[in-house]
């Protein structure tokens, strides 16, 4: 398992280093930075003067270097839009980002989870049709119009909850199931499609000839085995909610990272673009980790050669 | 005369399918006394595995069993609720499958399903239960016994997994235990080793033993008694040596005709085959269900078939008087 492990740490590492360089080159792969920041009118001497004031005139692997060193220190600048620190502006955006993100995500695996199982248990019974009818909705939903639709019924007409910002819990309910419902079809699909060939499987008779009991052979012999895949996938969905909740956090103002990411992009803000980047890179690449070593502790064969 | 742990009579298992109802297991007889191996002979699809399956209640819900009589140490397991079924399942009656490659966990130790089996059934702590575990391993003739606890399935050969099973089956010391072709999946050597396994623990531990094959083979070396089944009924019946050396019933004649003889088959010799297929079961079935294959056939065997004791025990379901074996 230890071995496993550091492989895997190791391989987490590679990546997180070829984003690095990749988020880095962002900035010069969009045209010569320094005549991009002086403006329309500038002058020869006026682009001159910014390059060295920002440091493009040196090398690019010394201002790799220094700006990865910098980035590790949790330093990624000002960004050109507000004149503040990078590290700053995104502390905040993020905390609201991954709250958001965190609860949608748990908020799709506590539905989506035992809801497929049900189904799986069951296949063709109301159960399964009432999953596959919400997995489809879901799906076929845009999140901006589902999100809107909340907004209207609990917001405006029963004036429940509350439509826009992030002061209270309570502003994140529609957001975390807006967003949730987006990630669920999938994870339910899946959780019901593993359990279903699973629960098929010789070692569930096994069980059952022990005489384990339905919720034991359910939870501890075939989910066990089912939930291999889910939990790739939610990993993925978990990566995805961070850098692409850009609609819902719009719908609610929720001035998240997602958001702040595309209002960057628009006003060419590259410091924060590519701390964004690196940072939802970082983010990913964790969660995949993590998801690697969850699926080694489920699936021995994963772990033990 | 020991006491008899398993009576079965009447057994039928019905399929309910779209183009009408299948009738897989046709209201078969049998009695097991602790201490038989009783082998339950025949081809794919008579009905042998659901048998098995049916007696410890394994079927899935859309399967119907019915019988007159159902009796395990003279319980009916007819009246048992699902709760007390389940009870005795791996307790007093154990299974052991015949696929070892894929029926144990692939998520959990040799060990963690070992002691399952036992603590399921037993208030005993998980350490008493892996200490039980390793000292069958080691009955069923596992080496180190201790390391190979912490191993998981899939870093196991075939042979040991099915000697694994076993070890499970024998976890609670059941009285019955129901082998579903346990050897089919191994190689030859193999399972010579298994059968003999299994015939030692069943001598030593006193139990009744079920044996589901298709391989006359296995029947010969580990049977008490035999119980060949054909299209869903059981066509023939007696002690093992009653059937090798009178078969009484055409199916049974022709089974034995497959296997070569060694000194009596010579080389190039063509060996016996039964031509045709199992006949379709969906629906009404009369008369004998192996008369378009059967070389002796009749217009009356399309009536009633009589069952007809041949001596002893020993009974046959044929339209024939005189037995098989004296006309061919």
């Amino acid at each position: 398992m230890l071995a496993f492990a550091l492989k895997r740490l190791g391989l987490a590492i590679l990546v997180t280093f070829t984003v690095s360089v990749i988020s880095f080159s962002l900035l010069h792969l969009s045209g010569d930075p320094a005549t991009s920041l002086a403006g329309e009118n500038a002058t020869a001497a006026d682009i001159a003067a910014i390059s060295r004031q920002y440091g493009f005139d040196r090398p690019l692997t010394v201002q790799y270097t220094d700006w990865l060193w910098k980035a590790l220190h949790g330093d990624f600048g000002e960004s050109y839009y507000f004149k503040l620190p990078v590290a700053d502006l995104i502390a905040d955006r993020l905390s609201i980002t991954m709250t958001l993100g965190i609860c949608a995500i748990s908020f799709a695996l506590l539905t989506a989870v035992p809801l497929g199982v049900a189904a799986a248990v069951r296949p063709n019974s109301v159960v399964d049709r009432t999953a596959l009818f919400l997995s489809v909705a879901g799906q076929a939903m845009p999140s901006f119009w589902f999100g809107l639709v909340m907004i209207v019924i609990f917001s405006i007409k029963l004036r429940l909850l509350p439509a826009s910002g992030s002061e209270t819990w309570r502003h994140f309910i529609m957001p975390t199931v807006v967003l949730g419902y987006y990630a669920m079809p999938a994870i339910m699909r899946l959780t019901r499609a593993g359990m279903l060939e699973v629960l098929n499987a010789d070692y569930i008779r096994t069980a059952r000839a022990k005489g384990a009991g339905a919720g034991r052979v359910l939870f501890k012999h075939a989910l066990r085995n089912a939930i291999v895949p889910v939990v790739s996938l939610s990993a993925v969905q978990m990566g995805f909610m961070l850098g692409g909740s850009v609609v819902v956090e719009a719908i609610f103002s929720l001035h998240g990272a997602g958001y702040l990411a595309w209002e960057s992009i628009g006003r060419h803000d590259l410091p924060t673009v590519q701390a964004l980047i690196l940072i939802f890179s970082c983010f990913y690449i964790l969660f995949t980790l993590l998801s690697d070593l969850a699926n080694a502790w489920l699936d021995p064969r994963i772990r033990v050669g | 005369m020991s006491e008899t742990i398993l009576n079965v009579q009447g057994l039928t298992v019905d399929i309910p399918l779209a183009a009408g109802t299948l009738q897989a297991v046709r209201g078969i007889d049998f009695e097991l006394k602790r201490g038989e191996t009783l082998c339950i002979v025949g081809e794919s699809g008579s009905g042998k595995s659901l048998t098995s399956l049916a007696v410890i209640g394994l079927l899935g819900k859309r399967l119907k069993v019915g019988a007159s009589k159902l009796e395990f140490e003279g319980r009916d397991l007819r009246s048992l609720t699902r709760k007390q079924m389940q009870a005795l399942r791996g307790d007093r009656m154990a299974m052991i499958f015949q696929e070892p490659m894929t029926s144990l966990n692939p998520a959990y130790t040799i060990g963690d399903q070992l002691a399952e089996a036992l603590q399921l059934h037993r208030k005993v702590s998980k350490a008493e239960a892996m200490a039980r575990a390793a000292d069958l391993l080691g009955k069923v003739g596992i080496t180190a016994a201790e390391s190979r606890l912490q191993q998981y399935p899939h870093q196991l050969s075939g042979g040991l997994r099915q000697r694994v099973m076993i070890a499970m089956a024998l976890m609670c010391e059941p009285d019955l235990i129901i082998a579903d072709e346990p050897t089919t999946a191994l190689d030859v050597t193999i399972q010579a080793q298994i059968l003999r396994l299994l015939a030692d623990l069943k001598r030593e531990m006193n139990l009744a033993l079920i044996l589901v094959t298709h391989d006359l083979g296995v029947v010969a070396r580990i049977a008490d008694k035999v119980a060949v089944m054909y299209a869903g009924e059981i066509v023939e019946s007696g002690t093992a040596k009653e059937i090798f050396d009178a078969p009484s019933h055409p199916y049974t004649r022709g089974l034995l005709d497959c296997i070569p003889v060694p000194g009596k088959t010579r080389p190039g010799e063509p060996l016996g085959s039964i031509p045709g297929i199992v006949p379709s079961l969906i629906g009404d079935v009369s008369g004998c269900a192996f008369r378009s294959r059967c070389v002796l056939a009749r217009e009356t065997c399309s009536g009633r078939i009589p069952k007809r004791s041949a001596s002893g025990e020993h009974t046959y379901r044929c339209i024939q008087e005189t037995l098989v074996s004296e006309v061919a």
